[in-house]
């Protein structure tokens, strides 16, 4: 699997997914800097975590006017992985490949600890190595985690099984208690029409080793270089 | 400031924070009367800020040596030797009359500045550490400082990517109006790639990068070192706005070059910025500088010479390039979107000289602008000893069951559970992060390595005030301890001098006393200082601060895939052993300072017997290396069974205690706070005590792990769940109330 991960003025989760990435695939990914419109052919895009821009005038604003952004979309329009994670999440939803936006958490604070997410959907390259309804523990840490879109495209993401994650409780349970940033239904994590974009508020790539506290990420990473290779 | 003002009245050197034998010195240095520029670069190279004229006469006393040491104070930060070719760079600074003054930005640049301070040495920053100090929690700005504080160390260090792995926080009237901000940075870089400042080569470029110059911050230093008083609010544009993202950048570019050989000397912009900057460097290196101010960018049309050289704009760097690699230079900081400036040259001339619209507006022999700086050995008065309180003296009046007086404790400003402090720093970016907040000390990997570091800071100022040399023991003492709990070996610290006006005696008694316990400590546990800050006049309206000098101390874990143990229980039915004596000392407890009305804060602060520490500390950290203990924790604030709960909560397994017959009072023997202890827990007990009897270590079980609750034998008990809701709710329950 040939994997590219996007850095932006700002990123600072860059390094932890090449290590995620290169200990699932066994070879490390493109390092691809956002100025440089000519990406390579890869078989997966990442675009990482990070305050890419400072988070200036709004988060993702900014790097979603990248000159490699407009690459990045035509790669998933044509059906490329393309996984944002965070700040990535945010960018991918500036630039319109996913729909709604995140506001500042409802807490008015920055946020970083673990939390317990419910897998919702198990049929895309990022989630097929996690079981429906599987309860994962990995960390956010944002300042804008708060989902929001409108009540048409939030039934439509239902409807169309395009949640990937809900922050939930230990146990499954999707209740207020547990949604760390105000997201609406708890959304965590959602997919494109095509299920080839992902974005998600959570770190899958900080829980990756044991040594850590935890490997709850590392089947995202393990079912993408799975997927991937035997697609190419 | 107006360049052409004639003559510099007695006003205007007193306004500068010179005294007339000061400005008199520097007339001797001129020959002459100095320009304004000249002044102001007097002034703030002269402020105690950046002269520690106050305490270098002490400070060169500390121990600064060991065979690992690869650089101690001096330099922009500390460096030591952690094997395999690595080092590792550290330093603590203080932000505590900014952070007073706007709390947000304060705190930010205290963090930003820090990290430059490491990065400019050639070390990626691996970890953010920070120990802070606010007023009483009823005083009416203290919540708003905590607020603003919290978020502006967060909002810096999770924009850069850096992660803030821990720290402390106390709450104290005396911080009421001088609340501490001290920040410390952790980096790694490796040996062969360790960049200082000393400039060299005729000729050679010094180039100017990161940021533009704006007026911001203009007399920062002179404003730190200076007392408080009632319109000290007035003082806020002397404090810098901080862009993180803009280090981000900086941070990567000055890497991305320094992986090259380009780089002579390069040093940051922190304090007194471009004057200290460019002012160290040609005094480190025995030459001059030569600077075409008009070159210098700036953020604003018309600043004035003065206005340039004393801006503390944040995000600055200065450096000089080896011949040849000015365009290379420049091409890494233009992708990164950076200004890249050559504004002056390396002279052969000694001297700091200055032209602007073609005119030379200062003309500065360098040597003795350093060397001649005002140095004092003020008058100093010993703290008159406080008595030893006795247990039974100590305890008249507090009749409450163990149980209720650990529910209250852990629930206590200075004790409460610091999660909705650290929540807001990103702790875990970098990926390395082994040991997150709430432990002994921060654990942080090595990248790509076994290897990992401890780190922690300490301090405990109720100590200090009532003696300052016992204080300044425990300070290194407990850093060095925690540490050791986590099973590292300890390898040096960084110190930050927290102290109200040195020119009143029982301050610098206090300054006096803490540096000897401190040097004390340092030489018995070879844990020496290589790095360090000073801040002084941590005052208001005549009222210091209690002494706090804040220890930054760092320590290496071979292999952290052996070597670690938690500090939580980490399985039932475990022996709970103390390692150490237990005296029963309440003399400024926190069992005191909670509960007493009469003996609050009062008494002798517990002796520290630093051969006790050693032989204690080093046979706890064996037991850890050699996997001989399932859990280590250290004893400190709160005694022995706030120590117990504190595994207990982290563990999540509860503990029957069974109290030794001592023949002392059992309050006493639960909450004391004797130094040089620790808890361990063992499914082999009888083969601890062995080893402990054998190695002449006091040692005694003290019960059992296991079930949801901490009981003491006679029904006296506290479920973890209800001790979790009190250790928790304390911190945001008071930053909920608006």
């Amino acid at each position: 699997m040939k994997a590219a991960v996007i850095v932006s003025p700002g990123s600072n989760c860059d390094r932890d997914v090449q290590v995620a990435l290169r200990q699932s695939a066994g070879s490390d990914p493109i390092m691809h800097w956002h100025g440089d419109a000519n990406l390579p052919d890869v078989d997966l895009i990442v675009v990482p975590g990070g305050f890419s821009y400072g988070d200036y005038l709004r988060a993702g604003a900014l790097a979603a006017q990248s000159p490699v952004i407009r690459e990045v979309v035509a790669r998933a329009n044509q059906g490329v992985p393309v996984l944002g994670i965070c700040n990535g999440f945010q960018i991918l939803t500036e630039c319109g490949l996913l729909p709604g936006v995140l506001m500042r958490n409802a807490g008015l604070k920055f946020i970083c600890r673990d939390v317990d997410l419910r897998v919702e959907a198990t049929d895309t390259v990022f989630t097929r190595d996690y079981v429906n309804g599987q309860i994962i523990r990995i960390p956010v840490a944002h300042n804008e985690g708060n989902y929001f879109a409108d009540d048409d495209t939030l039934n439509r993401l239902d409807g169309e099984d395009r949640v990937a994650f809900r922050y939930c409780s230990p146990e499954g349970a999707v209740t207020a208690a547990d949604n760390p940033n105000g997201a609406a239904r708890n959304i965590a994590g959602i997919l494109n029409e095509g299920r080839n974009v992902l974005g998600m508020m959570p770190h899958p790539e900080r829980l990756a080793d044991a040594m850590l506290g935890g490997t709850d990420g590392r089947p995202m990473f393990d079912g993408l270089v799975e997927a991937l290779a035997t697609a190419a | 400031m107006n360049e052409t003002t004639p003559t510099i009245t007695p006003e205007i050197v007193a306004e500068h924070g010179l005294t007339p034998e000061e400005y008199e010195r520097v007339l001797r240095i001129m020959g002459r009367e100095p320009k304004m520029t000249e002044l102001g670069i007097f002034s703030v190279m002269w402020s105690e800020h950046c002269s520690y004229k106050s305490s270098k006469f002490w400070l060169k006393k500390l121990p600064t040596e060991a065979p690992w040491v690869i650089c101690g104070p001096g330099e922009n930060a500390g460096v030591i030797d952690i094997g395999d070719g690595k080092a590792c760079i550290f330093k603590m600074e203080s932000h505590n009359h900014p952070s007073f003054i706007e709390p947000y930005q304060g705190a930010a640049t205290g963090v930003g500045g820090i990290m430059r301070d490491v990065f400019t040495m050639g070390a990626r920053p691996v970890a953010n550490m920070n120990a802070l100090r606010f007023g009483a929690p009823e005083h009416p700005k203290t919540r708003h400082l905590v607020s603003g504080v919290v978020a502006g160390i967060g909002g810096y260090g999770n924009c850069m990517g850096i992660p803030t792995v821990g720290g402390e926080m106390n709450f104290d009237p005396s911080y009421n109006g001088n609340i501490l901000v001290n920040a410390m940075t952790v980096g790694i870089a490796d040996q062969d790639k360790i960049f200082y400042s000393a400039a060299a080569g005729l000729g050679n470029a010094v180039v100017y990068v990161g940021s533009k110059t704006g007026r911001d911050g203009i007399h920062g230093a002179t404003m730190a070192s200076a007392e408080f008083d009632d319109d000290s609010e007035d003082k806020r544009p002397t404090v810098q706005v901080g862009d993180p993202f803009t280090e981000k950048l900086l941070l990567e570019a000055c890497l991305e070059l320094m992986a090259t050989d380009a780089i002579i000397a390069i040093q940051d912009m922190g304090a007194a910025g471009l004057t200290s900057s460019s002012v160290e460097m040609s005094d480190k290196g025995g030459v001059g500088i030569e600077f075409d101010l008009d070159q210098v960018p700036v953020r604003e049309e018309a600043m004035t010479p003065y206005e340039i050289m004393l801006s503390e704009s944040q995000e600055r760097m200065l450096m000089v390039v080896k011949p040849g690699r000015e365009d290379m230079a420049r091409a890494i900081f233009e992708k990164w979107e950076l200004d890249f400036a050559i504004i002056g040259r390396v002279t052969d001339t000694n001297r700091l000289v200055l032209k602007s619209g073609g005119e030379v507006v200062c003309d500065i022999p360098v040597p003795p602008l350093v060397a001649e700086a005002p140095e004092y050995e003020r008058p100093w008065v010993p703290t008159p000893p406080s008595p030893v309180l006795a247990a039974a003296d100590a305890l008249a009046g507090i009749d409450i069951s163990p149980t209720e007086a650990l529910a209250k404790l852990v629930a206590s400003p200075d004790l409460c559970s610091r999660r909705w402090v650290w929540e807001q720093y990103d702790h875990m970016v970098m990926g390395d992060t082994v040991r997150r907040p709430g432990g002994d000390a921060a654990i942080v990997r090595v990248h790509g390595t076994d290897r990992a570091l401890a780190i922690t800071t300490d301090c405990t100022p109720r100590y200090c005030v009532a003696d300052p040399v016992q204080g300044g023991r425990q300070a290194v003492a407990e850093a060095w301890r925690n540490l050791t709990a986590s099973g590292a070996k300890p390898l040096a610290i960084t110190d930050n001098m927290n102290f109200g006006n040195p020119e009143r005696p029982e301050i610098m008694g206090q300054f006096a006393g803490c540096i000897e316990g401190m040097t004390e400590a340092c030489l018995a546990l070879d844990f020496p200082v290589v790095s360090g800050n000073v801040s002084l006049y941590n005052e208001t309206n005549g009222t210091g601060i209690l002494p706090t000098p804040a220890i930054g101390g760092v320590g290496l874990i071979e292999d952290v895939n052996d070597d670690l143990t938690g500090t939580g229980f980490a399985a039932r039915d475990d022996a709970i052993v103390v390692i150490g004596d237990t005296a029963g000392h309440l003399g400024r407890s926190m069992l005191l300072r909670v509960f007493s009305d009469s003996q609050s804060d009062a008494g002798a602060p517990p002796p520290v017997d630093l051969d006790a520490e050693r032989r204690n500390g080093d046979f706890v950290r064996d037991l850890i290396v050699n996997g001989r203990v399932s859990a280590c924790h250290d004893v400190s604030d709160g005694g022995i069974l706030v120590a117990i709960a504190e595994m207990a909560l982290s563990g999540g397994i509860g503990a029957d205690i069974l109290p030794p017959d001592t023949g002392m009072p059992a309050l006493a023997w639960l909450f004391g706070e004797d130094q040089a202890r620790y808890i361990v827990t063992s499914n082999a007990p009888d083969d601890l005590l062995a080893a402990a009897k054998s190695a002449g270590i006091p040692a005694i079980v003290v019960g059992t792990t296991g079930g949801a609750v901490l009981t003491m034998g006679d029904g006296n008990s506290i479920s973890l769940s209800d001790l979790r809701n009190a250790h928790e709710s304390w911190l945001p329950d008071y930053m909920a109330v608006v």
